[in-house]
Order: structure tokens, then sequence, then C-alpha cells
């Protein structure tokens, strides 16, 4: 009896994914845990082991195509004694979903790389539909999370659920609504069909007299990274704070610590990490998340670090920061940055987090201003540590000096917290003895 | 020389730790369990199961004495209290060791010793004296809850009773006092009285069954005095002088002081967590009010170390600590998919006569949450099954979000709720709302039927009445 594959569930929110590559090929012999295929979630690469034994019948979804439905079947395993020729491939396909529609699915068309002279008048381009709807997927959303998303306007297909399976909840919504994801698209549809999804998308790419370019269609990561962010810039109010700290004694502090440690380092990053989530466990108040109905303030400190990776960045989670030594934090961001680089995270090591580190020192920038991590309340952005003239006592002095800039979203987080909680890290990082109280 | 080393170790073998060990064991953690008394804990032994047992008998005597109203006619009918104790036991005694053999089953370590905690990751257990260390990566306390003794109010076991002396009751009081009319208290006033008891219930809150909504204390109330209990609300027993063979109470109800006597009294004012001998001392392990504060994955503040069930706090149900037990070590195992209790899905049933049973908001919380309502009320009087099963007296009432058509609370009086109630845990778990309700077909007759026309009621479309 023929097998149908069906596209993996790689977190308990994924509804559906992008089929990156296929690593076998129809026609090859496979074995249970042979690695078949990679699949591209929001941001990380997984690979997809086959469960079966067999031949590979045929592949229904080509590799490349882009929102492949949880579930959907992705290709037809063979077993001994079965051939391509006399087996029901769709047959077998659908009955495991909605397989024809997936199966003609065309690659989603790159724009032809083309330096033609674009038309006069932009011919409309159609539109990429909800995600959901163009999968053909169909949405599990409880009756009272349907009832609640139309009564609040929201697209139910931007939603990620966490009910079982990935169903959209009552809590879902609530999210959805405090977080202003989802909003369905405006009224004025009709006209222009643009939906929801080219949030972040340049507001008219046709114009004319533009020279030749080569178009590198967006990824997963490319596309949250826009929605999230153009989201941030959006709702929330943002308010900028800086602070310069002299890292003198810091870089001692570290110096030392690392000539006892065998062979492991600790970064000034790490250090950074231990003094934000400290100033966070005395100042409560900026480890918070705006809700529409209240600020939640987190009894955790859940660090999101930045991380740059090839086509983005991805933002690895340190739990209990405020709970964890230098060396534990050194160890984990070690591993979760070579992970995060290899794409090998799983989701729930980038997901959730309370408050966001971002740091630039090492490309040598003076002080930035970063996009706060929705729907955490602030982010706070580090400049490189560099020598510059202080003046202490009436004299000037030379001082190693890093400029820290927090970006505050003003719904939740006030300037007199804002600032109260940068003193705090001032002071942990300018006496570093005093992050082991 | 037999394990030591486990993957979880679960104090107290009651409805919360043997459904989390067996869960453990299923999820491939090498599991023990320590228990200092019995498998099954209070609930199978000396609770929920016992009780029905009794009560059952003494509804089956309810119907005897109506039989003619049946058409039948039974003379001469009686009791025997012993008889009545001995099937309630023997009940127990079953169960019993049907969760002795379900434990083996799946491969569950049992200890029948106490435990206490004895280090981070080691439980040291006392088997009647003899001691041994256990280690174990993650321990549960599971250990439970028993009467609480109010000063002056003390169990004795001979004149005054708690639930456990209650449940050998050795005579049958004539005059019996009930003090606190939770589920406990009301259960075993219902009991007493359908036996012939002269039962005097004593409520500190203004109503009976304070928990429930007000609408279904009120009937409660009615249906109690109409079996000739006497209920006296917002009122407090100032003290009991026991004699040789009977108690006297001073009762303050109103600021007027009474004297009653009565053979037998009952003591049913709330329970303790059992937190002693556990060796919390100098653990990270915090106690409030006897009870172990936890977080929503059940997690003490100290590592490695979890609480579930009547320890952890309200609402003390079986059913609460069995899923609470599920929730943490499904959370141990690092499966996807759990989410943390949500106590508004959390039924509860009081198995009374008339029986009460409920699951949500009581109207008065909802409007309090700031809720717009609709409420849905249907009567027994309009239900065929009600009537055919002589059982006319009762209300299904049903409480909506007036916005999003979300069932925030369902609250039930009369024959048969407690099986009912589930409909609307399900309903509540899988966020229908009214339209689903409506569109449900119930079967006829039932008196499940009475919960579609209350949401029918809700919304202006009842049919029957």
């Amino acid at each position: 009896m023929a097998i149908s594959v069906l596209m993996p569930a790689l977190s308990p929110t994924m509804t559906e994914g992008k089929l990156a590559t296929w690593l076998v090929a129809e026609g090859d012999k496979i074995s249970a845990g042979d690695v078949i295929a990679e699949i591209e979630t929001d941001k990380a690469t997984m690979e997809v082991e086959a469960v079966d034994e067999g031949v590979l019948g045929k592949i229904i979804v080509a590799a490349g195509t882009d929102n492949v439905a949880v579930n959907a079947p992705i290709a037809v395993i063979l077993e001994e004694g079965e051939d391509a020729g006399n087996v029901d491939m769709d047959a077998v396909a659908g009955s495991g979903g909605p397989a024809p529609k997936a199966e003609a699915k065309p690659e989603p068309a790159p724009a032809p790389t083309a330096a033609a002279p674009a038309p006069a008048a932009p011919a409309p381009k159609p539109a990429p539909a909800p995600a959901a709807a163009a999968s053909g997927d169909r949405v599990f959303a409880s009756p009272l999370a349907r009832r609640m998303a139309e009564q609040a306007g929201l697209d139910l297909g931007q939603i990620a659920g966490s009910g079982p399976n990935g169903r959209i909840v009552k809590h879902d919504i609530e999210e959805a609504i405090a977080g202003g994801i989802g909003k369905a698209a405006p009224a004025a549809v009709a006209a222009a069909p643009a939906p929801a999804p080219s949030i972040g998308s340049a507001p008219s790419p046709d114009v004319p007299g533009l020279p030749a370019f080569d178009e590198i269609p967006n990824t997963n990561m490319r596309k949250v990274i826009a929605k999230r962010l153009t989201e941030s810039k959006q709702f929330a109010p943002h308010f900028y704070l800086t602070v310069d700290c002299e890292i003198d004694a810091l870089l001692n502090v570290r110096k030392e610590l690392n000539a006892k440690l065998d062979g492991e380092k600790v970064s000034v990053n790490d250090l950074v990490i231990k003094a934000s989530a400290q100033a966070l466990k005395k100042v409560p108040a900026a480890n918070a998340s705006w809700t529409d109905e209240a600020i939640r303030i987190f009894k955790s400190v859940d660090i999101s670090v930045a991380v740059a990776i090839e086509g983005g960045l991805i933002t690895p989670v340190i739990r209990d920061a405020q709970n964890k030594g230098a060396l534990d934090i050194a160890r984990e961001m070690k591993d979760l940055a070579s992970r995060a680089r290899d794409g090998k995270l799983m989701p729930e090591e980038y997901q959730g987090g309370t408050f966001s580190i971002s740091n630039l020192g090492m490309f040598g920038i003076k002080d930035f201003c970063a996009v706060i991590n929705p729907p955490q309340g602030a982010i706070l952005a580090i400049g490189a540590g560099e020598q510059r003239p202080v003046v202490k006592d009436g004299a000037l002095a030379v001082a190693t000096v890093m400029s820290c800039t927090l970006s505050v979203d003003h719904r939740v987080v006030d300037g007199a917290v804002g600032a109260e909680f940068l003193a705090a890290f001032k002071k942990l990082i300018e006496d570093p003895l005093t992050m082991l109280l | 020389m037999a394990d030591t080393q486990f993957d979880i170790l679960v104090i107290g073998g009651g409805p919360g730790g043997y459904v989390s060990a067996i869960r453990a064991a299923q999820l491939g953690m090498k599991t023990a369990l320590v228990e200092r008394e019995h498998l099954g804990g209070i609930c199978l032994n000396w609770g929920c199961i016992p009780t029905k047992a009794l009560l059952r008998s003494a509804e089956i005597f309810d119907h005897m004495k109506h039989a003619e109203s049946f058409g039948l006619s039974a003379g001469n009918i009686g009791f025997d209290l012993d008889k009545v104790v001995q099937r309630s036991r023997g009940v127990a005694k079953q169960l019993n060791q049907g969760v002795g053999h379900l434990l083996k089953k799946n491969k569950v370590t049992v200890f029948m010793a106490a435990a206490k905690l004895a280090g981070p990751g080691k439980v040291e257990i006392d088997e009647k004296g003899k001691k041994q260390t256990l280690s174990a990566k993650h321990i549960i306390l599971a250990t439970g809850a028993r009467a609480r003794d109010l000063p002056g109010l003390e169990a004795d076991g001979k004149l005054v009773w708690n639930y456990k002396h209650a449940l050998v009751a050795d005579t049958m009081p004539k005059r019996l006092l009930v003090i606190g009319s939770g589920a406990i208290g009301i259960e075993f006033a219902s009991f007493f009285n359908s036996l012939g008891a002269d039962v005097t219930v004593v409520e500190v809150m203004d109503r009976v069954l304070p928990v429930e909504d007000a609408e279904i204390s009120g009937l409660a109330h009615k249906a109690f005095e109409k079996k000739g209990m006497k209920i006296m609300t917002g009122a407090t027993v100032k003290g009991l002088k026991r004699g040789a063979k009977e108690v006297v109470a001073t009762i303050e109800m109103g600021g007027k002081s009474t004297e009653q006597t009565f053979d037998r009294v009952i003591s049913a004012v709330g329970i303790v967590g059992n937190v002693e001998d556990l060796g919390l001392e100098g653990t990270k392990v915090k106690v409030d009010r006897t009870h172990v504060v936890i977080d929503e994955w059940c997690r003490t503040g100290e590592p490695g170390v979890y609480a579930i069930g009547d320890i952890a706090g309200a609402p003390w149900l079986a059913h609460k600590a069995s899923h609470e037990g599920v929730i943490c070590i499904e959370k141990i195992a690092g499966l996807k998919d759990v989410h943390p209790l949500d106590v508004k899905r959390i039924p509860g049933c009081t198995y009374c006569q008339p029986q009460v049973a409920s699951v949500g908001l009581t109207e008065a919380a909802a409007k309090a949450a700031g809720y717009e309502l609709k409420v849905g009320r249907f009567p027994f009087m309009g239900n065929g099954k009600a009537i055919a099963l002589g059982e006319p007296e009762g209300l299904v009432k049903t409480v909506f979000d007036a916005k999003t058509g979300e069932l925030l609370g369902a609250h039930m009086i009369g024959a048969e709720v407690t099986e009912l109630i589930q409909g609307y845990s399900v309903a509540k778990t899988l966020e229908t709302t009214e339209v689903d309700l409506m569109h449900t077909v119930f079967p006829h007759p039932t008196l499940s039927e009475m919960m579609h026309e209350s949401v029918l009621d809700a919304y202006g479309r009842a049919v029957h009445f």
C-alpha cells in the first residue's frame, strides 16, 4: 500500500511552511530515518525524516513551494513490490488532504529579472491571496475565536493558533487584538487588491524609470521581519533614551574572569545581557508588554538577543536570565548563536522573550536606535566601546565608553521608568562587582 | 536491591498522585509513587467515592418512601446503617485495589511509606521505621489535604465527627448538627436527612453552597427545607458543650444566641493542606496558609519540586488534581500543546438531594467581570423526562457574554445534573458559542434537552416553556 508523506508541523503554531528542497529524487530508495527534504518555517530550516521505508514514487509538492499547509501530502512512498505505474498516486495523495491543489500550485513565479522597460500604466499584478486561502488550507479556529475575529475585523489566516493542533482559540484573538496583528485588509480592497500580507512591501514597486535590477524572492524570514517590524513602528510609539557607560572596570573584570576559565570566554555582550537582566529584575516595570486590557509585567527576564544570520537576523532567547551567571549565559549564547547561524534553532528557542538586546559594537557603530521587537516593551541597542575623552573631577581624562540606547514602547514604559532602568544598568556595568550581589 | 533512582517521584497516591505517575510512565519516564496510607487517597477511600455509595443508599431509600406515587407498594421499609456503611467501604476497597493494579500495569514502583524531601533531588522514605533515600530528577508533592479543625469545634470521633468519622458512622443520630454547607457538609446533611435524622445546617455565609450561583443556592435552600432540614445561614457555632451522650451547641444568628442540643455534630468547615513532615523547611517551597504556592506549570519555588491537587490550593477537587498532574508531567516531558489549567473550565458537583452542578462564572461573577450578559433558564417542570422520572423540581441556567456568545457559565440543580454538566464543560473547552449549542441535536426524551432549552431561552427562543 503506497504511503503519502504529509507536510509536518515543526512547531505547535506552524500552519504552513515552505518546502525548501528535496534531498531525494523520484525512484530513490528510502529507509526510515533518512532525511528526505528541508522545510523552512518563519525563521528556521528543518529537516524532514522519512518515517516509512520504500521507494519515493512521486514528489507532489515541488521544491521551493511556499505556503504548503501542514498535513498536505507532499510525496508518495511506494512499498516493496509496488511501482509507480500501477499505483494511483492521486488517490493515495488525495487520502491525505487537498492534494490536487497543492500539486497544481506552481512555484511562486519570481518576477522576471529582466530590464524590460516598465509599462507606462503598470498592469495590476495578481495580488497574493492571504496565506491560508492560497494553499486551500482550512483554518482551524474555535467558534468563539471566529466570532471574535469577525467582530474585531481580523483575518484568521494571519493569526497563529495556540490551541490543540494549532487551533486558533479565544486567547490568540485577544493577543492579536492587543498586538495589532491580523487586521483584515481595509474596505478599499476592491479598488486596490493588495491584502494585508503586503505589509512591508514597497508602496509601489513598479514605478517607471527604474534601472535594471535583480530580484531576490523574499524568504519567510524576510517576510516575518518585514511584517513584525512594520507592525512595531506602526503600533508602538517609540521613544529613545541614551546613556554612556564607562567600561574600563568591566573590561578588567572580563579579562580576569577569562584568565581563570579553561579555554572558555565570557564576552562583553554576555556581561551586557547579565547586567540588563539584573537591571530588569530591579525595575520590573521595564520588563513588560502591552495588551489592550492590561500591561503584562513578566515574572521572568527572558532576553532575546539579536544574532545576524545569512539573509536576516534571528533572536534566540536566554530564559530566566536574571538567575543565570555570566558563564552560563556565555555558554548558552555561544550554543544558540552557532545553531542560529546554521538555521537549526527550534521555534521555542527564538519565540517569546520579554526584552531584546541588539549589539552592533563589533561593527564600530557608536550608537543607534533599534526597532522594538513586538510585543516586547523595549530593546537595548549597544554601541562600540571606544576610548573617548571624559571629564573627571574637572580634568580631562581618557575612558573606554560604550553608548547604549533604549528604545521604549511608551504605551508600556514611561520615560522615568526607562531612565530608572538605564541608571540601574549603567551602575551594574560601571561597577561590575555589584553584579555579584 | 530495589531501584532507588527515578525520573519522577510522586509523593501521595490520591487522584492527583496516581494519575501523574501513570501519565509519567506512559511517557516513558521511570516513575515511583510513595503513599503513606492507601492508594486512591481521600477521594477514593474517604471522600468522593464512599460518600457516593452512601448517598446512593439514601436515594434508593427516598424512592422507596415514595413508592406509592409510582404505583408501587413497599411496606415496612427500613435500613441497617451498618450494612449501608459496609457497602460503602466495600466499594472503596474494590477501587483501591484497582489503583494498585493500574500502577503495576504501568510499571510504576510503589512504596508504601511516608516521604520527605532530603536535599535537592532526594527523598527520604520511612517504611514503618525502615528508612531509605531515593533520588529523582523531578519530585511531585501530591499529599492532599485534610479536614480543618476550628478551635472548640475539633472532631473527637465520638460526638463530633469529621467526614472520616461520618463515613463509618456507628450510630444513627436523631438530632444532627452539620457545621458548614459546602459540598462535604451538605452531602452528609442530605444523607442523614434522607435516613430520617433531624438535621440542622449552620453556614457562616449568607447562603448554602456559597460557591454556587446565588439563584441555585436559593433553590437548594428551599429544597432542603422542604425535605425537612433546618438551615441557618449567616450563623456561627460559638461553642460546643460535649456531654456524655449529647452536645449542646451555642449558635449565633442575626445577633441572637441560642443553645440547641444534638446527638452528633459533623464539622465540615473546610480543609487544610498536608504540608507538614514533608521536609519543606529550608527549601524554597513557599507555603501560604497551609497550601504550597505554585506557578501555572505547578512548579514550586524549589527547582525540581512541583505540587499538584489539594496541597496546591483551590478548587479542592479530585478532577482538578488529576488534570493538574497531567499538565505538570507533560510540561516536564517537554510535550508540545500543553496548556495551563483554566479554573473556569473545571466543573464542580455536589451530590446532595437535589444535586447541584456548575462550571464557569456565576451570574454575579460574570457581571462583576464587566460582561454584558444573556442569561437562560429552563425549569425541570418543562421537561418531559423530568416529569416521567417524578423529578419536576430543578433548573438549568446558562450565562452568556452578550457580545461574543461565549458560554461563561452554567449552573444546574435537580436530578442527575452531575451527569449532565460535562456537556457544558466540553462546550467551554471547545469555545462554542450559543449558535453551536443551538445547532446541536439533543436526544429526546432526556434531561439534557433542558441544556438546549436553557441556551435557547438566553436568546428568547425557548420552545417548551
